[in-house]
């Protein structure tokens, strides 16, 4: 048994922090994937065809209620074999898809939740002005229905900040990798994964102050208590 | 003269920096029917809150039957009231809400039973039998497995009644019972509650904005004005003869 | 070629499902233990144990799952000279105390929307504080949990997958391993694992939308 010391914790810090860019980053860019692709899920739901509308939702339904870690190898492992393809992709690629796709299907969700919490009568006003339907989305109802969600996004962004490290699995180099590559050679796991945790604590739990006040000032601006219908998932998680 | 069931001796109640009540005396005799009425935020709910054990007092002390329900006797000296001496005051107590606050997970039954069985520990057999009797007094005798959700507003307000009357207090408190319910559903209400008054050995003090019915059924009628009883007095007096000017001008809008 | 993968590649999976299954359950315990622990805690008058409390909800709720399960693996043997024995609790343990900080939200924001009428209507009936809980809050509060609860049920046996980082036998475990002996079907193996999570996700899916259904009935808020 060994105590805490913390000459090994300032000597693993330095390492372990070189690996926050590709933590940070992967979250920005698996985020962005989600919010694109998130809008995919909203607008396949929308189509009015019975059979496709519910092939959608279970197929979200799919990608919602199995592990995203295990995507994440599918991905990795299945792209090899695709006949196009025919390469292995990057880890830091594979992350973004996997952890990205897993995302979007949530995302979706919330983008549903926006613009089925609009009103009734603005669809009515769109149609008594006869907007064609690309500008009827364009300029009534997204700029309507995203912004009441955007709390939610920043909730997800966190959520999904928590889950990046998943992709340390398929070899992305980020914190929590550099932790583990310094416990090996060192023998010694203790601080430098204290030091991980202490990182996410450290970046999550100020922006979940932030959103949260943020989410204060849109539920006043909007006059609402949040964007109706059935909430996606309870303040969710991904792993 | 009888000893009152309960006595108000310079009651004050502030919420924060507002001063609700400021000094409230006050004597309700056994089988005594008190009508309180008074402007919205002059505080009459609560005086009968007070009584409940919903809000303590800043001040002031309430007497019930003889015993302090806010303060209790502790090695010769009066400290703070606790949950069992509380418990023990206001076993002689009931009330109705102006919304009704059934219990959505019960049968209208069990909303009655609950508090015969777990409370007083009545024989479960014995506590079905008192709440379906009472159930079938005010009319609902034939809705004992319905849930409140199937239920008029009249009808759960019915309800709640039984499910006071049921733990047979000596005082029944009633808190505008009747506003929150839609004007054809009143009546029925009203009705349930005067049978109750004709029966007589109970204590009522109601809140109320009905005032012919106050007139109809109370013995004493207080007003209340900014915290204070300002003016009180038989029905007559108080209600068809005011002499308090704010009293006349209260009244006015409702005769109209 | 798809059927000859499936009688192939099943049947190897099936091996983990007796852990993943037990993970599932073990973590499940936990972590509603330890909801409603903590959401009771957090609702105290006690400064000290509302203040432990919110540490532990943050501390877990402001990290990975995965950093806490590697954490509980690895750094805390060292720490404290405790050795959770084996795998299998620091497994359980570890979601079952990253769920339990989520889950503990969920029953101190339920037990909070029980309209406060109702336990003015216990009062005017005499119960004591315990009765008021017992039989009129916690009945309508629990009601309002499930759904929840349900989507955290979900939840954790997505969770249950991270156990095979630490070498615990479970169904991702097993297609970890057909995939070594053989990389070039490891597309399909791991779809197969998905199949598998999600046959075991779908009655958890049904329950779940039932629960909702209940849950509309009997609350006042």
């Amino acid at each position: 048994m060994k105590k805490w010391s913390w000459d090994t914790f300032f000597d693993a810090f330095p390492m372990v922090v070189q690996g926050l860019g590709i933590t940070a980053g992967l979250t920005v860019a698996c985020f962005l994937f989600a919010l694109i692709f998130g809008f995919f899920w909203t607008f396949m739901q929308r189509i009015p065809i019975k059979s496709v509308s519910w092939l959608i939702r279970w197929i979200m339904e799919f990608i919602r209620s199995t592990p995203p870690l295990v995507q994440l190898f599918f991905i990795y492992y299945a792209f090899p074999s695709v006949p196009v393809i025919g390469m292995t992709l990057s880890p830091f690629t594979c992350a973004i898809l996997g952890l990205g796709i897993h995302f979007s299907t949530y995302i979706g969700e919330v983008y549903r939740s926006g613009i089925d919490g609009i009103d009734e009568g603005q669809w009515e006003a769109a149609k008594a002005l006869n907007f064609s339907t690309r500008k009827k989305w364009s300029t009534i109802i997204l700029p309507q229905a995203i912004p009441p969600t955007i709390p939610m996004l920043g909730n997800y962004l966190i959520i999904m900040f928590k889950e990046i490290p998943l992709a340390s699995t398929i070899g992305v180099v980020g914190i929590l990798q550099l932790a583990k590559n310094y416990g090996a050679q060192h023998f010694n796991y203790l601080e430098p994964l204290t030091i991980v945790a202490l990182l996410f604590l450290v970046l999550s739990y100020p922006s979940a102050i932030l959103i949260g006040k943020l989410e204060k000032k849109m539920n006043r601006r909007f006059d609402k208590k949040e964007p109706s219908g059935s909430k996606p998932i309870p303040e969710g998680k991904g792993a | 003269m009888t000893e009152p069931i309960v006595r108000y001796q310079n009651i004050q109640k502030s919420f924060g920096d507002v001063e609700v009540l400021k000094g409230i005396d006050l004597d309700i005799k056994p089988a005594e029917k008190v009508a309180v009425i008074g402007p919205s935020g002059s505080g009459k709910t609560t005086i009968i809150r007070l009584l409940m054990t919903l809000e303590e007092p800043t001040s002031g002390d309430i007497i019930v039957d003889g015993k302090n329900l806010w303060k209790m006797e502790k090695n010769g000296k009066m400290v703070q009231a606790n949950e069992k001496h509380l418990s023990s005051v206001r076993s002689d107590i009931g009330m109705v809400f102006q919304h009704f606050n059934l219990f959505p997970h019960m049968t209208i039954l069990e909303n009655c039973m609950t508090a015969l069985v777990n409370v007083k520990k009545i024989d479960k057999q014995e506590a079905k039998q008192r709440s379906a009797e009472m159930l079938e007094k005010v009319g609902l005798g034939e809705k004992l497995e319905m849930y409140p959700s199937q239920l008029s507003g009249g009808q759960k307000q019915r309800v709640a009644m039984a499910r006071a009357l049921v733990m047979r207090p000596k005082v029944m408190l009633f808190d505008e019972v009747t506003s929150a319910l839609d004007p054809e559903l009143v009546g029925e209400v009203l009705e349930v509650i005067r049978d109750i008054a004709k029966e007589g050995e109970m204590a009522m003090v109601l809140v109320t904005h009905e005032m012919d019915f106050a007139l109809d059924i109370a013995d004493k009628v207080l007003f209340l004005d900014n915290g204070v009883i300002a003016e009180q007095g038989t029905p007559q007096e108080v209600i068809a003869n005011p002499e308090n000017e704010r009293l006349q001008n209260f009244l006015q809008r409702f005769n109209n | 070629m798809i059927i000859s993968n499936i009688i192939e590649i099943f049947p190897v999976l099936a091996k983990g499902i007796n852990v993943t299954i037990t993970v599932l359950i073990a973590s499940a315990i936990f972590g509603y233990l330890m909801a409603f622990i903590a959401g009771l805690c957090r609702l105290s008058n006690n400064i000290i144990l509302r203040g432990v409390t919110t540490f532990y909800v943050e501390i877990f709720r402001g990290t990975s799952l995965i950093v806490q399960l590697f954490w509980l693996f690895y750094a805390l043997p060292i720490l404290f000279g405790i050795n959770l024995g084996n795998e299998f609790w620091a497994g359980s343990l570890a979601i079952g105390l990253n769920y339990g900080a989520y889950m503990s939200e969920v029953v101190r924001s339920s037990i909070l929307s029980v309209a406060k009428g109702q336990s003015e209507a216990a009062t005017a009936l005499n119960m004591s504080r315990f009765q008021r809980m017992r039989l009129v809050i916690f009945p309508q509060a629990v009601r309002m949990m499930l759904p929840e609860f349900g989507n955290y049920l979900i939840q954790m046996l997505k969770a249950t997958s991270l156990v095979s980082l630490i070498s615990m036998h479970d169904i991702l475990y097993h297609g970890d391993l057909l995939r070594y002996s053989n990389i070039a079907m490891g597309g399909s193996v791991y779809f197969y694992v998905l199949v598998f999570f999600f046959i075991l996700a779908l009655p958890l899916i049904f329950l779940t939308r039932k629960m909702e259904k209940f849950s509309k009935k009997g609350v006042a808020n």
